[in-house]
């Protein structure tokens, strides 16, 4: 007799409890910026594509959803000729951009990619790509490699001395 | 053997060696730059530092550098030693101070050896917080990429290119740290090894160019072992693929053939499996067709009957059995010419029935006293020149034994040797790249080539013919080579068909067998011009006039050519005469050439890349090279093109072969000189699955996403153990059927330390390839008696000769984009005196009349070439269907010259 007097207070406290659920899809559940949900690439803080096309994501994949080929512009900066994840694999376990040595391939809060067809979970690197340097602003890969590229030479970059000239006669 | 303690642990090792040698050998890991173990040690880059004790009761020891410190009896390190580990790390942290932050776009990461010792050694980041010292790049040719800030001054670089390679084009710059290497300026490095670079360099500073713009890490690459089809040497390759598309060719170590280097026709040629030329689809009658109906006509075609098959001496010898089997072995012809045919088969002949051994190439690194006779090696067999290159360097190595150096000591070997070089003797038509270390050279035509040949047999020894009539200025160098094989212990004669003389064969045999029968250990290696030269000739074909013959009498006739442009092996005009009779020409090919754009039928046939085969090289060594490319669409192995054609005429005598094990088990029952065939490498079933494919491979799931989301299963491999996977059996592969190397820790290629029975040695499961050549052991062989009159030149006439291109006078690699840039322009070569007799100037335009052919080509001048002796470039068009040697005429462009020769 007590215990179904207790449970129909019970009951009735939790008419008056405040809301947990969430009325998805009407509502947005709050999801940190370090979420691991889609995937996107990103651009350096002066617009130009991070990916270098280094493969490391592809490598640290344990699914294998990840492929790309690399390719070089005239000047030789190194990037995706193209790139491809195919989303129906990937498993969102991050290690793709702890892999990054760039900060190109970030996971973002969005969990909403569901399709009807298993096809169009496969994403090229237009639909990847996005106009923002993402959870990290200021790195900027070129900058810190020693390579050259059109608009950085020799030297240029943070850290470095000039080139040495070759043909001086000094020590 | 000695007993070394390491850690305390008796091992043993080869006293002979340096202590990194023995802990590599032992298989510790044991981190190092400048050693490689083809170089020996310098000391120059200090990593490789072990704790050394006097005796068991020595607590401090003290630090050497395990390269530079003998193996010798009762030698006690320690490699897991702090203050060694300590020591080891400061170092390595010294190297990385100026390495650039660039990893991630460096085409050597994820097969590097600095990153593989840096991880060894525990270094992770830069301490030293000033500036980075940075070089600018240079430009070397369309081959290597130059990116120089990455350079840790090994020397490494140097010591290949110089020391090893005799190259003069690259050096060390500069001094402290802002050593560089480089060129004195921009420019294509000159050496034919210039792509070892790639694989000697520890890092990033030398790759590979031609990688670069198809660019894949080694851990994306499903790889195979495979078989260089550029020349007729057999150097051992390993081919990755990508995306379906061959991405490159790497060395394979093979003790007994290639070492650790290959030439750069070796390396770069493999672009030509991707050339614009490929042909892709079937072809009938221009047009292109799908498989089955390519078949069906196939089938149609030779249910008519009287087909004849022309092989082809760079085809493997499953796809020249196969058509043998199909036509049958009385209309089986050699795809090459009667002359050539009348080259090879004495040599091997020479090989088989007399005394003298044909050469490995670890052989002919080991002779102490060389002979070459005819032969431009450098652009023949390049490796085998880069071997001929070491030999030099047997016979001083005993100055060096005397002040008991040990011969890894490279700079101390080096200095007590100076400049001394064992005996060396190159005869040839014109002047070589190896000319700089031959003690004596002497340039002559072919005729005059053989006559020295046979002098020297008879001064060795004198129950061989005389040659009569000899100027007495050869007296001296007939004497001084005789004297220098005789007294050499491991005397080598080298020759080939190079000179198309039969007569300059001949006299190369006559001195090794006089010095076997001086009781000289003499080795005798013949180049051959193509990759399966012998393999062809082993099968005894018919000769190939004989198949035109046969073509004019019989009035229906089928012709079928395997792998073969036969407009590149005689003039356009008389190859269309000769093919006119043929009512079907059907042609197996992997490039567009003449002879495919005659044909009625083009069959799409797979490149070594895409196929299973077995080849034998001039050594006479057979060794198997395997599919890299699950092979799609319509290009398949002839043998397969074949087999299936032959089904679909109703024919039986192929229809059994399932597998390429079946129809190699024929070929071993069927020709008695391939019994061994079957044991080059283990049948599929005999070993477990071998993975092509890394276990890092990436992608598997997204690579062909965009064209179906549904992961293909793996394609099966009916033909061998390799599985196209990253599914590997739990044994290790055997040797010939590695298809890359790699260990943990252990990217790079250095990786093949980890598979050596001693490092540098033989790998564990014995080096790939069985020998189908041996020499006889009995005595009845006899010397050659025809002797040819001495070479006159003619008023008026010229002898061409041809000469060789390491880059243009070989078939396919002409089609590879890299060295494509490289190729010479046609010329004809003159003697400066003659051409200034004809008025002819260096670059200006002559006419050419050859066999009755009108060619108007550049002068180039050329002061080694003997009196009436010109010279013309083999293998380059539109000069490559040009007999040589002819006698050719040649004219101003002004003057009358018709093509038939009369001025």
């Amino acid at each position: 007799m007590l215990s179904l007097v207790r449970s129909l207070w019970e009951v009735f406290r939790h008419a008056f409890a405040r809301r947990v659920t969430v009325q998805y899809p009407e509502q947005k559940a709050y999801l940190s910026p370090r979420y691991r949900g889609r995937i996107v690439l990103t651009r350096d803080p002066d617009g130009g594509e991070r990916c270098v096309a280094c493969n490391l994501c592809a490598v640290a994949c344990p699914v294998d959803c990840i492929s790309l080929q690399a390719t070089e512009d005239e000047h030789g900066r190194r990037y995706p000729e193209f790139f491809r994840i195919n989303f129906s694999r990937c498993i969102f376990c991050g290690y793709c951009e702890e892999a990054c040595p760039t900060y190109a391939i970030q996971l973002t809060p969005d969990t909403e990619m569901g399709e009807y067809k298993r096809e169009n979970l496969v994403y090229e690197k237009a639909d990847l790509m996005i106009d923002g340097p993402g959870k990290y602003p200021d790195y900027n890969f070129w900058r810190v490699a020693g390579v050259a590229i059109g608009g950085k030479d020799k030297g240029q970059a943070e850290n470095e001395l000039v080139p040495i000239d070759t043909h001086s006669l000094m020590p | 053997m000695a007993t070394i303690f390491i850690d305390n642990a008796p091992r043993q090792a080869n006293p002979k060696q340096n202590l990194l040698h023995a802990c590599l050998s032992l298989g510790y890991d044991l981190p190092y730059f400048c050693w490689h173990p083809a170089l020996g040690s310098v000391g120059a880059c200090r990593q490789c530092a072990v704790k050394q004790f006097r005796d068991e009761r020595d607590t401090a020891g003290k630090l050497v550098m395990a390269c530079m410190t003998p193996a010798g009896e009762g030698t006690r390190i320690s490699i897991t030693d702090v203050e060694a580990a300590a020591f080891r790390a400061a170092v390595i942290q010294g190297l990385m101070q100026n390495h650039p932050h660039d990893c991630p776009v460096c085409d050597e990461g994820g097969e590097c050896h600095l990153q593989d010792m840096t991880v060894m050694t525990g270094h992770r980041s830069r301490a030293y917080s000033f500036g980075k010292r940075t070089f600018r790049n240079q430009y070397l040719g369309p081959l290597v990429n130059h990116e120089m800030n990455r350079c840790i001054q090994c020397q490494r670089c140097v010591r290949f290119y110089r020391n090893y390679a005799g190259g003069h084009d690259l050096n060390a710059f500069r001094l402290r740290d802002n050593v560089y290497y480089g060129r004195h300026e921009d420019g294509i490095l000159e050496s034919e090894f210039s792509g070892n670079l790639v694989e000697i360099c520890p890092t990033g500073v030398f790759t590979d160019a031609t990688l670069k713009r198809h660019y894949t890490r080694k851990w994306d690459l499903q790889m195979a072992p495979s078989i260089c089809v550029h020349c007729g040497l057999g150097c051992n390759t390993t081919a990755g693929e990508r995306y379906g598309a061959l991405r490159r060719v790497v060395n394979r170590y093979n003790h007994e053939v290639n070492g650790y280097f290959l030439c750069d026709r070796g390396r770069f040629g493999y672009e030509f499996v991707e050339s614009s030329l490929r042909i892709r689809h079937p072809l009938f009658n221009g047009k292109a067709a799908i498989k089955r109906e390519a078949l069906e006509r196939f089938g149609s075609i030779l249910s008519e009957g009287n087909a004849i098959g022309i092989g082809s001496p760079r085809a493997s010898l499953e796809a020249n059995f196969a058509l043998r089997t199909l036509v049958g072995s009385d209309r089986f012809f050699a795809g090459v010419l009667d002359e050539d045919l009348q080259l090879l088969s004495p040599m091997l002949r020479i090989l088989r029935e007399g005394p003298a051994r044909s050469a490995s190439l670890d052989d002919v690194e080991h002779s102490d006293a060389v002979f070459v006779l005819g032969e431009d090696v450098i652009n023949i067999a390049p490796v085998m020149a880069l071997r001929l290159r070491q030999s030099v360097r047997q016979a001083p190595m005993r100055i060096a034994a005397g002040l008991h150096i040990p011969e890894w000591l490279d700079d101390a070997v080096r200095e007590a040797v100076q400049d001394a070089k064992g005996p060396f003797f190159i005869a040839s038509p014109y002047a070589t790249k190896l000319d700089d270390i031959a003690t004596t050279t002497h340039r002559a035509a072919p005729d005059d080539l053989a006559r020295l040949g046979f002098a020297v047999a008879h001064a060795i020894d004198d129950t061989a013919p005389k040659v009569t009539g000899l100027s007495p200025e050869w007296d001296t160098m007939i004497a001084a080579i005789s004297a220098a094989l005789l007294g050499a212990q491991r005397p080598l004669i080298v020759s080939g068909a190079s000179c198309r003389s039969r007569s300059v064969i001949e006299a190369a045999a006559q001195i090794a067998w006089a010095l076997r029968k001086a009781g000289r250990p003499a080795n005798l290696s013949f180049t051959t011009p193509e990759c399966n030269s012998f393999g062809l000739s082993l099968m005894e074909p018919r000769a190939l006039s004989e198949a035109f013959q046969s073509i004019q009498n019989e009035p229906t006739s089928t012709l079928i050519v395997l792998e073969n442009d036969l407009f590149r092996r005689a003039p356009a005009s008389e190859m269309t005469a000769q093919l006119r009779g043929v009512q079907h020409l059907v042609v197996l090919d992997h490039l567009v050439n003449a002879t495919t754009e005659a044909a009625e039928l083009v069959l799409p046939a797979g490149t070594f890349a895409e196929s299973d085969g077995t080849l034998v090289n001039s050594e006479g060594r057979a060794q198997r090279f395997f599919q890299a490319l699950d092979h799609s669409a319509d290009v398949q192995e002839s043998w397969r093109w074949l087999r299936e054609g032959s089904v679909a005429a109703g024919l039986n005598n192929e229809a059994q072969w399932q597998s390429l094990d079946d129809l190699i088990t024929a070929m071993a029952a069927e020709i008695p000189a391939f019994r061994a065939i079957p044991a080059v490498a283990p049948s599929r079933s005999a070993v477990g699955k071998i993975a092509r494919e890394p276990n890092r491979y990436s992608g598997r799931t997204a690579m062909f996403a965009n064209i179906s989301v549904h992961e293909p299963k793996p394609v099966d491999d009916p033909d061998s153990a390799l599985a196209f996977s990253m599914e590997s059996g739990p044994e290790a592969a055997p040797s010939s059927l590695i298809p890359f190397f790699w260990a943990p820790g252990w990217n790079s290629i250095q990786a093949v330390n980890k598979f050596q029975g001693e490092v540098g040695g033989p790998l564990r499961s014995g080096d790939p390839g069985v020998r189908l050549i041996e020499p006889s052991q009995e005595s009845g062989w006899q010397y050659f008696t025809a002797i040819p009159p001495q070479f006159k030149a003619q008023p008026g006439e010229w002898l061409l000769v041809p000469i060789f291109h390491i880059f243009g006078s070989e078939e396919l690699s002409r089609h590879a984009q890299g060295i494509a840039q490289l190729l010479p322009r046609p010329y004809v070569a003159l003697n400066p005196v003659e051409a200034s007799l004809l008025g002819a100037k260096a670059g200006e335009q002559i006419k050419v009349v050859v066999e009755g052919a009108l060619f108007e080509l550049e002068v180039a001048l050329r002061a080694d070439l003997p009196r009436g002796v010109a010279g013309l470039p083999t293998g380059l068009p539109p000069l490559d269907g040009v007999m040589l040697p002819a006698f050719c005429k040649l004219a101003p462009t002004g003057a009358e010259l018709s093509a038939r020769g009369a001025s």
